[in-house]
């Protein structure tokens, strides 16, 4: 009885962050709602486990923390590594079109 | 009030699924695919389905999205738009569905007390095992035990699968420029440059093994096992790759440790089987291994589980290995 | 009787700090404002739902777990937020300040 109201707003916001991730203009908006509803997956795992009288089931709790964590970081990586790449092909394109007027 | 939580997450994923769909930018297709690999395993949870709701959380939500975004990094952006032949696709894909959505008007319906998976099968498991094996966890005594070979065969399955991938990626192209390693995945620079996420990584991963070492040997207690074992203790080498770099994650785990961890794993579930033939039962019947049928039994399913863990690590690593290193050879 | 009160009061305010971080997340007219929003579900939805359940589970393993839970996502959720916010700056992304100032994106 008493988890009825955690377990609704848990799910409520779960909900808008998953509208976030859907409109959010730049991709770290998405990241960032990505990341909340992975923390609000812990709470809630933590919550319907002592709803369900199932006691047992924390260590899915604590397995998803982790992955969250360790998902965040590499989608950040993986930006570092796309924005280098960009940074790399706009110098090639800056450098190709005065090696293109050299030429004979 | 579960119905509802229920009603509510497989609403979500219907939603994540269309937007997963109709997107065309592959970095939110991945984000959204890890979106829904998790609501699935809440609800695999509410469906207090415990061990494949870890294994779910653990293998769907991090270490595939950590794939599909190395996998990304080495390709482009955006899907290339081909609409050839969209139309005969949609009408052979409606028309398999509507085939495969009639027959499941014969199937029992979900939890129904009358099927005949809950009248003869579940019943024996449930009853027998705290006879033969006397485990509480008889997810794991059913995996492990009573269809053992069918985990064998999934021990060599993921095997395969390692070899695969490492024969397709193993060695870079000839002629490829090399990158330069601030531009690979997880290269040399990773994520050097922030302090605060290295310094609390450090302190975190010894526990995250910790945690994998407990999930291992707990699994015949509760949720956990060998898969998901493995799967946590590849996250965490995964996290020590993107905070240091992965060349010192390669001193920490060389690539041929990994190659013969992931052999030595399936070698060492099918040898327990051979033993267990050696020693006078058949293949794979775990009774025969100590003086006790029930103590055999708890031997043999604690050395296959170890089989299987480090299968899976040394097969998750070398993938993520041979995606990251990719563009630096 | 007494917890069972205590820990309804801090499920309903955790669930409440929960659904104001939510609401935030959305309205909220920039990303870093957004971040802001969403950090207090991260820290203080956090702590004060997982406190409230402990209460529940009394001495037993399962709040040993609850609190290596706690502990875990009070050390990585600011972590991943820090780490966000820095890669969002180094792109190039500006907080949408009063007064003009650029940050150019760099490696």
């Amino acid at each position: 009885m008493i988890y009825y109201a955690v377990i609704v707003a848990i799910l409520v916001t779960m909900g808008l962050a998953l509208a976030r991730a859907l409109i959010g203009p730049t991709v770290y908006d998405r990241v960032l709602a990505m990341n909340m509803i992975g923390t609000k997956t812990v709470l809630l795992l933590a919550v319907v486990a002592f709803f369900m009288e199932r006691p047992d089931f924390l260590d899915l709790a604590l397995t998803y923390a982790l992955i969250n964590f360790i998902g965040t970081l590499a989608v950040l990586e993986f930006f570092r590594v796309r924005a280098q790449r960009r940074i790399a092909e706009e110098k090639e394109e800056g450098q190709s079109p005065l090696s293109g007027a050299d030429a004979p | 009030m579960t119905v509802f939580i229920i009603i509510f997450l497989l609403t979500l994923l219907v939603i994540t699924a269309l937007a997963i769909v109709q997107t065309s930018n592959l970095f939110a297709a991945a984000m959204l695919a890890g979106i829904f690999s998790l609501i699935s395993a809440m609800t695999f949870f509410l469906l207090d389905a415990a061990d494949v709701a870890l294994t779910e959380a653990a293998v769907g939500a991090g270490i595939s999205t950590v794939l599909f975004l190395g996998a990304l990094a080495l390709t482009a952006d955006h899907e290339r738009a081909g609409t050839a032949g969209r139309l005969i696709a949609l009408v052979v894909v409606t028309a398999i569905a509507a085939v495969l959505i009639y027959t499941t008007f014969d199937m029992p319906r979900l939890g129904d007390p009358n099927a005949p998976s809950q009248l003869h099968v579940a019943p024996w498991y449930l009853e027998k095992t705290p006879e033969y094996i006397d485990v509480p966890n008889v997810v794991t005594a059913v995996l492990a035990s009573f269809r053992g070979y069918d985990t064998l065969g999934e021990t060599f399955v993921v095997f395969t699968a390692g070899i695969g991938v490492l024969f397709l990626l193993g060695k870079a192209p000839v002629g490829q420029p090399k990158l330069s390693p601030a531009m690979t995945f997880a290269g040399k620079a990773g994520l050097r440059h922030y302090q605060i996420p290295r310094v609390v990584g450090r302190l975190l991963i010894p526990f995250i093994l910790l945690f994998a070492l407990y999930v291992q040997f707990h699994g015949d207690y509760g949720p956990g096992g060998g898969f998901q074992a493995g799967v946590i203790v590849a996250a965490s080498i995964v996290l020590f790759a993107l905070l240091e770099g992965e060349e010192r994650a390669l001193q920490a785990l060389p690539a041929g440790l990994l190659k013969l961890l992931a052999a030595a794993g399936a070698l060492l579930y099918g040898f327990t089987g051979v033993a267990c033939m050696l020693l006078g039962g058949e293949f794979l019947n775990y009774s025969v291994l100590a003086h006790d049928p029930v103590h055999g039994q708890h031997y043999g399913i604690l050395i296959i589980e170890a089989g299987v863990g480090f299968t899976v690590t040394g097969v998750l690593i070398s993938i993520f290995h041979s995606f990251a290193a990719r563009g630096a050879k | 009787m007494i917890v069972d009160a205590v820990s309804w009061v801090l499920l309903t305010l955790g669930g409440f700090s929960v659904l104001i971080g939510g609401i935030g997340a959305l309205r909220m007219p920039d990303l870093y404002t957004r971040m802001h929003a969403a950090s207090v579900t991260d820290s203080l939805g956090t702590m004060l739902v997982l406190a409230g359940v402990i209460l529940q589970a009394g001495f037993t393993l399962a709040a040993v777990k609850l609190a290596a839970t706690l502990i875990f996502l009070l050390f990585t959720s600011p972590t991943a937020a820090n780490a966000l916010a820095s890669a969002a700056l180094m792109a190039g992304i500006n907080p949408g300040l009063a007064t003009p100032w650029r940050q150019e994106p760099r490696s």
